[in-house]
Formats: C-alpha cells, structure tokens, sequence
C-alpha cells in the first residue's frame, strides 16, 4: 500500500512525548489560516511511498526513541490516507514502536476508526471553541471535531488537546476557560498543550504565491502562552 | 613497594608493579546517584575565579597573548614558581613565573618560536637565537630529509598541519603514577628497565631506547625539583587528595614546560582522585566542599596553561586550544561503572567556574551509564556547550577500561600506547588532483602519477574510481614516508622525556593519520554517480570547475546509496596506509577530525563536483556537508554513524548543533531527549560527538559584538573554544553550519 508523503522528518520532540520521528503526510481538506505548512494542501503533492518503505525509515531511528518516544504521523490531515496510515502503524506497532496521531479530526468513518484501534495517543487539534469561529479560521465544523473526540473517550484512546494561541483570535481568559472545560468533560484527555503562534511559514507562502491572511497577526507572546497554560493547568 | 601513604587502600599487583589501573579497579567507589550531593562555588573560588576572568580579559585586550618570555627557553626548572594568589591557592604551579605568560619552545623549530614572537610584537632574545645556531631543531631535521615530493605536497596543501615545526603533542603521561608512587619509586623502575636492556644485543632500536631511558631518569629527576621550587617533595607517594591532585598537575605542568605539543592531554584522572577524596572523606578531614575546591583550582590551573603559536598555526587549530582533555566516566570491564563522585565534581566545574574550553571535558557514554549521571551530562551540555561523548562500549573492547583521549577523539591506553601525530590529508583535493591527471588546479603544481587530465564530457563513476585508486595509493606512501620522517627527527631532536617517563617503557606506538573532506568527496563521487557531472576546463585544459545536473544522494540523509561510499573511503585509506610500515612498528590509525583547518582546507580546494564552489570550507571533521541534511537529525547522525571504526581507530568526530526548542519544550524533556538521542547514536556503534544546543542567533550576535559574549563556549571538531577567539572566518563557517530545528 503507498502512500502520499510531504517529508519526513527523523528527529521531532515537540510531537508527543519523548524522541519521535514524524512522518507529515500531503494533502489536507481544511484551510486553516494559521497554517504553518501550506505546501501539505494539495493532494498531489508530495511523493507516493510504500508503507514499508516509511516504516524502514522509522525503524532506522527506533533506537534513539527511548522509552517514552515513537513515531508520530502528521500533515497534512493524515486522517485523509487513513488506510496507509493504519498499515503503517500496524507495522510498527507489531515491532513495539508507539504511536501517535496529530491530527484535525474532521473526520470520522470506518478506515479512521480502524486507525485509531492501532493508535496509541492521538494529539488532536482543538483550534478554536466557538463554532463560527472554527469553521471561519479553518473551514472545519466543531461538531466533527466533538464527535471525534467524543469516539476517543468512548473508545479510551488517551488524548492531548492541542490549541495554537493566535493574539486576538483565541487568547482570551473566556476562551482559554472554555477550552478547559471541554479538556475537563473528557476522561480521555491526559493533558491540554498550548502552542504559541508564529510566523516562520511567512517565506513559504510567498515562495508559493498564497496570501498568508494572519500576515498582520503578532506572534504570540511565549510568556502569555505560558500564563494561560497556568490557567489550564490549573482548571483540570 | 610499601608506603604510609597507602594506609586504608586495599592490595593488589598495583603495589608489586606499576598499575595504576590496578590501583583504581581495587578501590574506587562507584556512584549511582544524582546530582543533588554536589557544592556550589565557595567565595574563595569566586575570588580566585575572578582574578582568573580578569586576567583573561586582559589577554583579549591585548590581541590573545599577555605577555611573552623571550629571554628564557621553556623547561622544568627554567622558571621561577609563579602563582595567581600565592595565599588562597590550594594546587599550585605555572608555566612560567606569571598566570599567562607566555614561554618560548623553540626545540620543534627556532624559526616557528622566532615569528611567533614577531607576531606579538616582540623578538626573540639574541641570547636563544645564538644558542639555537648551535642546535639541531626537530624541523631542522625534519627538512635535511623531506624529498622534493614531499614538500609540494605540502606546498600544495594535499598534506597539512604536519606536525614538522612544533610539538607533536597527542601523547599522554599516565600523570597519575607520580601521586600513587612518588618520583623515587618510578625512578627506581625506570632503572631496573635500562638495566635490563643492557644485558641483552645491543642494536639501533635497544641503544636508541637506552638513551631514551637516561632522559626519562633525568627528567624525572627535574620533575621531582621542579616541584622543590614551590615547597613540595614529590619523591614519595601523595598522602591526602589534595597532595595527590597536585602531584599530578605537578607532572602534568612538567610535561607542558617541556613540551608545546599540539594536544597536551590530562587523561582519566577524576575517578583516580575521588579514592583519594574518599579516603579523606572517611577519614574526616575533608568535605564535600573542600573537595570540590580542590577540583575548581585544578581547572583554573589547567584554563591558564598556554603554548604560544603563529598566526598560521592558529588558522588550523583556532581559538588557542590546549586539548587539556580529560575523559570522564565510562564502564569497567566487569560491568561496573566508572563513574564516581568525582566524575560528577569535574564536570560541576563548569558551573563552580562557568563554561569555558578548557579541559576538554569528554564523557565515556555507555549504554549503562548510570541514569543520573546521563542526565547530569546532558544537562551541562544544555547550559554549557562545553562537553563531549564519546563511545566507550565501542572503545573499551578494544583498549580497555583504563584508556583516555588525547586531543579530540584518540583514544590510547594511558601509560601503556602512545600515538605519532599525523596532521590529515585533504580528499577533495586528492579527487581534483587526480581528474586533472598530477596537476593541482589552484597552486599549479605538478604532483604524483603524471596523466592526461580526464578527457570525458560527463565523468564516468567507474573511469573516476579507478583513477582515484591509483593516486591514493601513491598518496599514502607518500603520507607514510612523510609521516616517518617527521617523527624520526621528533624523537630525536625534540623527544618527550617527561611524558614518556610516565609510560612503561616498552609501550606500543599508534601513527595517526587523517583525512579532511570526506563529505565533500562522498557526495562528490554521488554526484557523478547518480546526476550528470559535466567537467568546465580553462585555456590549458585543466578541470576547474564542475556543472552538475540532476539530483544525487547526499551524505547525511541515512542514504546508503552514498553513505556507503564515504565507508568504503575510509577503508581504503586505511588499506593503502597499512601497506607502507611505519616508524617504529607503529601501528596505522586513521581519523576523520579537522580541528577548524576545514576552512583552510577549503580555501585551498577548488570547486569540487558536488557543488561546493572554490575556496568553500568543507564540512568539519565526519560531518556532512552543511545544510544537505534533508530529513532531520537522527538521520545526520545514523549517516555518521556507519562510517567504520575499525578502519578509522583515531577517531570519528562529528560535530551536533541543535536549537533549544527542537530539543524539547521543558529542561526536563530536553534532558531526557539528549539522553534518548546520545543512547540510540552510540548504540549504532557511532564514535563522537560534540552537543551544542544553541540558536543561529545567539552566535550571530556574538559575531557583531564579540566584547558582550566574551565566555561563549562553543564545540567544534573535537575539542571546544571560545566563539570569540576564533577569526571572522572560522566564526562565519560556524555559523553556517546546519542548526537542526524543529519543523
């Protein structure tokens, strides 16, 4: 089975727990504007690899992983290629290699479940918590990413809820507070991470001619993010 | 043998014979825990500490060197005791009769003392010049016997950094035998050897060896009167911790008086002092604070020790090193670990006394390192940059478990091997060379096997290969004769009495060979493998430079279609080394180290065909190529890490730079990750690596400001330096070079 690969990435420690190799697959439906990676939209990007082909690379790193780290498949939405990545995981599963998902969670059908049965953490990305909001910054409906997460906690798949702190659009007390809330709801949930939004992808969009809409949005402020982490931290 | 001072050690053949292993294998305390136990800097270190910063702060305003002895010729007894603070001091001894003054060698070449001098703004005191008229130097000699062939090759660069004009340096002095025995009990065996010899066939090798006994006894003789001049009688064993640190920085100082070797190792010493230290201990004379002082005025001893160098000589070795190195921790071969106490305390000096060079403090990693002092490393690396890992599960099989590294990455058996250093080859010189048919294309000399320049439009990988083939081989004779040559006259007109002294006599001899450029021809012979390599050829037809079309597996990316080559390069270097003999027995190693001489090297190189213009710097030491990593740092290293020791025993560094962030969001995490990443490396039997965890930016900065960053410590090839004292040019290179961050 193969696969449509951006990049591969050997060494990821921000992805999860511990050392990890990251796999960020090509091709995503949503459009969120805070997107770092642009170039993993278009479905016929990057190159086509075989599941064994990806799994022999991650195996070449398995030594360095540890004992909390693993592979972590990103993207991209690598919920779109969700048979490839199932067999991916299984393979790497069946060699004691832990996995982790980092993913949208806008979808939920068969082939997505049968990936979640073979992963063992899933890094799901909880962008906004209004649904205008949502759908307006990323083309994604919160009720999808609900229902995922909802199939996580019934199904025990220990979860980390993951937010992009961009100024002005989910930093406030009010925001931060209902993303709590949500973290709370769920007993799968085992930790809530921040992450401080940045504009390093800035060269990419232009390298690729897409206007980068956050273009005027300051970065956010590392000890503001850690602040509201606090507030998090400190809810659950 | 019986002393007083061995009171509370228990037995063994260390006290029949000369066995410093013995001794520790018999008595150290192995340590399991953590960090925790350690004490902070004491005020009269934060003192001493100051006085010290304040000195060197003084030698950068006066352009790198303070002051100069032009008048005396460097040697054991030839200065008066010098100190920092006479009163506070607890290890004593300088070089010369001040902290930082400079003295003169001149014993390697009066000429090299002579411009060096020059280059400070001072001259050499005709008193030295006269003297040495009379003398043979090691370079005089050197040159009575280089041929016309050697010599271009080192006109022309394709051999560089030999050591024909300065001490070789890269010995080691097992320093610890004068603290365990005392200078009259290694006399006295020193002795009964020369005896010994003498009763059998006296030839060239036994009379050459006798003589060199007389000097070892009399040098030894020095030593123990050197040690007179500061008020201290070294004849018998040390009796305390404090005695035995200094008696063997006492022997350690001896050696560096005599000798401006390039790399003036210290050894493994801390886990040989902490039986000491917890003698003392049990015996309530000492804390835990008073050892770690001793320790902290060691370093500073050792961060004042200078050589004083041309401007040429700093291009190859930038940054005034010392390779003061010292290796810590490592497993012993019943499984135990090495590590102690003191392992711990050695490396805390870092932070008792900030980051800075020197020593080059080099951990032994073994998988079963204990956990707490793999997390103590990885956390002085995150804040220091300071130190460097090397392999011990790959080294100790091979020279046990009472080794060291001297300089960056060689390692021998202290007391028992010593090395002949052999400075390095430059491999894409040696590609070019061999396209051009024995033309070098940036000097123009004509050198080697003569041939009609490649004629083909598109290089052809297996015509390539073959040719290469045969200017290796005629390189490496060459290389070896060289090499012979240089350490024929080394030992006899500039032999290192006081190290050798503190070897058994009949030691076993490594010759260290190098290469430079290895990814540079690795991803050169890809290249013209896999894409199209059109060769551009000026007026006389000489290749001078390459347009590459199409892509090629780069070194570095975990590819073996070119990480196998850069392996089979170092096994056929080795091979056609070995096929030549070496001087004295000598057995052939080979490393893949530059030092900074990567920049140099580079300068002297034309466009290569991997796409690296004229005059780039190659990548230091093993390390790719920079910025051709494609896939992160893991795979970097697993290409490393298949090049093989077994035909590279003298080492294979690789230099790690990776930002902060990419290491991991908490210190915790990024402690446990450096862990994970130096245990997965080394499992792959990788040999080295130097950890910097820093952002492009900070360097950057200290690039336009040098004055606000004046302790920014940084690892390059084998050994670490002042970000500072390295030229505009070396400080760019390092920045260049591939930071791996996170994506």
């Amino acid at each position: 089975m193969t696969g449509r690969i951006h990049s591969f990435q050997s060494l990821g420690t921000v992805d999860g727990p511990g050392v990890r190799a990251v796999v960020f697959m090509q091709g995503c439906p949503l459009r969120c504007k805070c997107c770092h990676n642009p170039d993993t939209w278009d479905f016929s990007g990057g190159s086509e690899q075989s599941a064994e082909e990806v799994f022999k690379r991650i195996l070449r790193c398995k030594g360095y992983f540890g004992e909390k780290g693993g592979v972590t498949v990103s993207g991209g939405e690598p919920l779109m290629q969700a048979e490839f990545v199932a067999e991916l995981f299984r393979l790497c599963k069946a060699d004691g290699i832990s996995t982790c998902l980092d993913t949208s969670g806008c979808v939920l059908n068969d082939s997505v479940k049968k990936l979640l049965s073979l992963t063992d953490l899933v890094l799901l990305d909880y962008k906004y918590t209004n649904s205008d909001d949502y759908y307006n910054y990323t083309k994604c409906r919160i009720q999808d990413v609900d229902n995922f997460l909802l199939y996580l906690d019934d199904n025990d798949i220990p979860t980390w809820i993951r937010q992009v702190i961009i100024p002005g659009l989910n930093d406030s007390e009010d925001s931060i507070r209902k993303l709590a809330e949500v973290s709370g709801k769920y007993k799968c949930v085992k930790k809530t991470e921040l992450l401080a939004f940045r504009k390093l992808c800035v060269e990419k969009y232009e390298a690729m001619k897409i206007p980068f809409e956050l273009i005027d949005t300051p970065e956010a402020d590392q000890d503001e993010v850690r602040r509201l982490q606090e507030i998090i931290d400190s809810e659950n | 043998m019986n002393f007083e001072q061995w009171n509370g050690f228990a037995d063994g053949d260390w006290k029949e014979n000369i066995n410093v292993r013995d001794f520790i294998q018999k008595n150290y305390t192995p340590y399991t825990g953590d960090a925790s136990f350690l004490a902070k800097a004491t005020d009269r270190t934060k003192a001493m500490s100051k006085k010290l910063s304040e000195l060197l702060a003084k030698e950068r305003a006066n352009g790198g060197v303070l002051s100069i002895d032009v008048t005396t010729v460097s040697s054991l007894c030839n200065y008066a005791p010098g100190y920092i603070d006479r009163e506070n001091e607890i290890i004593v001894g300088l070089q010369t009769d001040e902290p930082l003054k400079r003295g003169v060698n001149p014993f390697g070449g009066i000429r090299m003392a002579r411009s060096a001098c020059e280059a400070y703004g001072y001259k050499l005191s005709d008193k030295i010049e006269e003297d040495f008229t009379y003398r043979t130097t090691h370079n005089d000699g050197v040159f009575r016997v280089y041929t016309d062939e050697m010599k271009a090759a080192r006109h022309c660069a394709l051999l560089t950094g030999l050591p024909d004009a300065y001490g070789r340096g890269r010995i080691i002095g097992d320093y610890r035998r004068v603290a365990l025995y005392g200078i009259d009990a290694l006399i006295e065996e020193k002795k009964k050897d020369k005896a010994e010899i003498g009763k059998g066939h006296m030839d060239t090798e036994t009379i050459r060896l006798s003589e060199e006994l007389f000097q070892q006894i009399n040098f030894l003789g020095k030593l123990k009167e050197m040690a007179a001049m500061y008020g201290f009688d070294i004849s018998k064993p040390a009796a305390n911790a404090k005695e035995a640190v200094q008696w063997t920085y006492f022997a350690y100082l001896a050696a560096n008086k005599e000798q401006n070797g390039a790399a003036m190792s210290f050894g493994r010493t801390s886990t040989f002092f902490d039986i000491y230290i917890e003698r003392d201990m049990k015996n309530g004379v000492l804390t835990e604070e008073q050892a770690q002082e001793i320790l902290d005025d060691l370093v500073i001893k050792l961060r004042c020790a200078r050589h004083l160098r041309t401007p040429e000589y700093n291009e190859l070795f930038g940054g005034d090193p010392m390779w003061i190195t010292e290796s810590v921790g490592g497993m012993a071969e019943n499984h135990k670990t090495l590590v102690t106490k003191s392992s711990f305390r050695i490396l805390n000096t870092l932070y008792t006394l900030g980051s800075a060079p020197e020593p080059n403090l080099t951990v032994l990693w073994s998988k079963r390192l204990p956990e707490g002092f793999k997390k103590f490393c990885a956390k002085v690396s995150i804040d220091t940059d300071s130190i460097q890992y090397e392999n011990d599960d790959l080294m100790r099989p091979i020279y046990g478990d009472d080794y060291a590294i001297a300089c960056c990455v060689s390692a021998m058996r202290v007391g028992k091997q010593m090395q002949f250093f052999g400075a390095r080859t430059n491999l894409a010189k040696l590609l070019l060379l061999a396209l051009n048919g024995g033309v070098d294309n940036v000097f123009g000399t004509r050198i080697g096997p003569q041939m009609e320049p490649m004629q083909d439009e598109i290089l052809d990988y297996v015509k390539v290969t073959e040719r290469f083939k045969v200017y290796l081989e005629w390189l490496c004779a060459l290389y070896v004769n060289t090499m012979n040559t240089i350490h024929y006259m080394h030992d006899k007109y500039a032999y290192e009495k006081t190290q050798m002294a503190l070897h058994d006599t009949d030691v076993e001899r490594l010759m260290a060979f190098g290469v430079a450029g290895l990814s540079v021809l690795a991803d050169s012979l890809s290249a013209i493998k896999y894409a199209k390599v059109k060769p551009i050829r000026d007026e006389n037809g000489i290749i001078v430079d390459f347009e590459t079309v199409g892509d090629f597996p780069k070194f570095g990316n975990d590819d073996d279609r070119v990480d196998e080559i850069a392996h089979d390069i170092l096994v056929d270097v080795h091979n056609e080394l070995k096929k030549t003999p070496a001087y004295r027995n000598a057995r052939h190693t080979l490393s893949a180290l530059t030092i900074t001489s990567n920049v140099v090297y580079g300068k002297k190189t034309g466009a290569t065909p991997d796409g690296r213009k004229k005059g780039e710097p190659f990548a230091p030491g093993a390390n790719p190529m920079h910025n051709r990593e494609h896939n992160g740092a893991i795979a970097s290293l697993n290409s490393v890490s298949k090049l093989p020791y077994s035909s590279a025993m003298d080492g294979i560094s690789n230099t790690f730079s990776i930002v902060p962030d990419a290491l991991g969001k908490t210190d915790g995490e990024r402690v446990e990750n450096l862990v994970s990443i130096l245990d997965g490396y080394f499992m792959n039997l990788a040999h080295h690596l130097n950890v910097n965890v820093m952002n492009r930016e900070t360097l950057i900065k200290a690039y336009e400001n040098p004055e606000e960053y004046p302790n920014l410590t940084i690892r390059v090839s084998g050994y670490a330096v002042n970000f500072c004292k390295l030229s505009r040019e070396q400080q760019k290179e390092v920045i260049s070079r591939t930071f791996h961050t996170a994506m």
